[in-house]
């Protein structure tokens, strides 16, 4: 006879709720879109120009920015994103 | 299992001479019926002409607890009363009630060691018929299936085979360091799933760590978890970070560690186990996941975790932790996130500034030649003929990080305006050069052999509060 072995699970045994995506709006009309600065380097200059071009639109904007790309996001500037923006735009890149 | 809960029970081996020895009392015990049980740790067919039970498992040898055998229990109502611990014939006739026992054996002879306390058993026997404690899902290996694959099959490894986490293991690697199973070390980026200690054990043995290396895991955890540190940034970075651990004062001796011949090498094991424990725990706790979270666009070989003790054989030399608020003789880690290693090879140094000038020529590459005015890091590792030149010289920690930070100022013509930290050392530079490290960002540590006119450069991430920070914390038992 010769015993299974046991192993013990190195993982935290549970998973992130994982949510669809949001339907993304008919039209921008009323809607508030974040522009999200996370820092990276020239990420400001491609959020001024979607602001440029939304504001040609007449679509309201939101500017949030992160302190810096390399940490999360602080908790005050999710909450303004929960409870100010319809949509988000976020500068990921260089 | 059948323990009987009254009368006597017998713990015996046949490779033991003492056991042999006493054969014909365990008979003459069974004959006069006080004697229930004989259990046989290793041949079930001794004592010859008994009804033996086989102990080959060990389970009632673990639940009497023997550490020698021969061992006679007297048990009551499933409760101990009294034992007698190899041959003592006065203990026996006492535990027994019968005075003419063993008249004609030696007064006495010690026993021999129980199988159940071989080296290891201990927490192997706990696994098997104890309560651990352990909380951790058991997953069953069925043979012949092979452990390793499984564990493949199941991407808990970092690419090499990893050690299987079975409970014994993880028990011992638990007894290696004195907190609870059940503490929280901190919630792992980037998932922030919380990590105990037993899950921070289960990834240590999975690295291949001992149970004596646990602590400094433990430690280098806590570093990497401050929010200074950013692991998160360095887990999920394009740029491709690891995790350097330089450790510091006894434990790394205690342990084993290597900080000589290829210090920053393959061939040590504790070298080479702890950050990878480290490594382990952010990809199977945090979910960094090559081409998931972790989205380094070429990585480097010393993202599997780099790990080596200062080299604090000269008292010439303040160790990295004493320079960073450790008092002397306390074991710490330091934490550096870093991006690749380059060596500086400049075999016609002689002087201290010829050896500052040459690695501060290979700083200046770091990141991008033409990029200064901090947001970058460094670490030098002074190596022992560098070293050499230095000390003769009178040279110091001090001394060497402000010289190295003067030589690596760069002339402003050369800096391009974009890659000009707008948070770093420009604003109060002024002046025809830039400096290319922020004060703060350049570490200096001793290691290797004495032979070779070599040091390291230990490539930083993002530094600053902007970035990652080198983070130092005491090793705890």
């Amino acid at each position: 006879m010769i015993d299974n072995l046991v192993l013990l699970d190195p993982t935290p045994e549970r998973r992130r709720a994982m949510r669809g995506r949001t339907e993304p709006p008919p039209s921008l009309d009323g809607v508030t879109v974040g522009l999200v600065d996370i820092r990276k380097h020239q990420g400001d200059k491609v959020l001024d120009r979607l602001e440029a071009l939304f504001g040609e639109r007449g679509v309201e904007v939101e500017r949030l920015a992160k302190p810096t790309y390399t940490k999360p996001a602080p908790d005050d500037v999710i909450d303004r994103i929960a409870a100010r923006c319809d949509v988000v735009v976020e500068g990921l890149a260089d | 299992m059948d323990l009987p809960d009254d009368g006597l029970v017998l713990v015996l081996k046949e490779d033991c001479p003492t056991c042999r020895l006493i054969a014909p009392v365990a008979a003459d015990l069974m004959r006069r019926g006080d004697l229930k049980a004989v259990y046989s740790q290793d041949d079930p067919a001794f004592p010859g002409g008994l009804a033996v039970r086989d102990d080959r498992g060990l389970e009632a040898s673990f639940a009497l607890n023997a550490e020698i055998v021969p061992t006679l229990v007297r048990r009551e109502g499933g409760r101990e009363k009294g034992r007698a611990v190899g041959w003592r014939r006065g203990e026996w006739r006492t535990l027994t009630g019968l005075d003419d026992l063993g008249g004609d054996l030696p007064d006495e002879r010690p026993g021999c060691g129980s199988l159940s306390a071989e080296p290891g058993m201990a927490e192997e026997l706990l696994a098997r018929y104890g309560d651990t404690g352990l909380k951790a899902r058991r997953i069953g290996v069925a043979f012949p299936e092979d452990p390793f694959e499984r564990m493949f099959d199941r991407d808990w490894t970092d690419g090499l085979p990893v050690v299987p986490p079975t409970p014994a293991r993880v028990l011992r690697m638990l007894r290696g360091a004195s907190r609870p199973a059940g503490d929280v070390v901190g919630f792992i980026p980037p998932s922030g799933h919380a990590c105990t200690v037993e899950k921070a054990a289960i990834n240590a043995v999975m690295a291949g760590c001992r149970p004596e290396y646990f602590p400094v895991v433990l430690a280098a955890l806590d570093a990497a978890l401050e929010t200074e540190f950013a692991w998160q940034g360095l887990l999920s970075t394009t740029m491709g970070a690891g995790v350097c651990i330089v450790v510091n004062g006894p434990v790394a001796r205690r342990i084993g560690m290597n900080g000589a011949f290829n210090a920053l090498g393959h061939g040590n094991r504790a070298n080479s186990t702890i950050a990878r424990a480290l490594l382990l725990t952010a990809m199977n706790i945090g979910g960094a996941k090559p081409g998931g979270v972790d989205r380094s666009t070429l990585g480097h070989p010393g993202k599997r975790g780099l790990c080596f003790p200062e080299d604090e054989s000269d008292p010439a030399w303040r160790p990295l932790a004493r320079s960073r608020g450790i008092p002397e003789g306390v074991s710490a880690v330091t934490v550096f996130g870093f991006c690749g290693t380059g060596i500086v090879n400049d075999e016609t140094a002689r002087k201290p500034e010829g050896v500052t000038s040459s690695i501060a020529l290979s700083l200046n590459a770091i990141n991008h030649p033409r990029r200064a005015g901090g947001g970058m890091g460094a670490m030098v590792v002074v190596g022992g003929e560098f070293w050499r030149v230095y000390r003769e010289a009178g040279w110091d920690r001090a001394g060497i990080e402000a010289a190295l930070h003067k030589a690596t100022e760069r002339p402003r013509s050369e800096i391009r305006r974009e890659h000009v930290d707008a948070d770093g050392g420009e604003a109060g530079a002024g002046g025809d050069t830039i400096p290319k490290f922020a004060p703060g960002d350049l570490l200096v540590v001793r290691a290797g052999s004495n032979a070779g006119l070599f040091s390291t450069i230990i490539q930083g991430w993002g530094s600053g509060p902007k970035g990652s920070q080198p983070v130092t914390r005491e090793v705890k038992p």
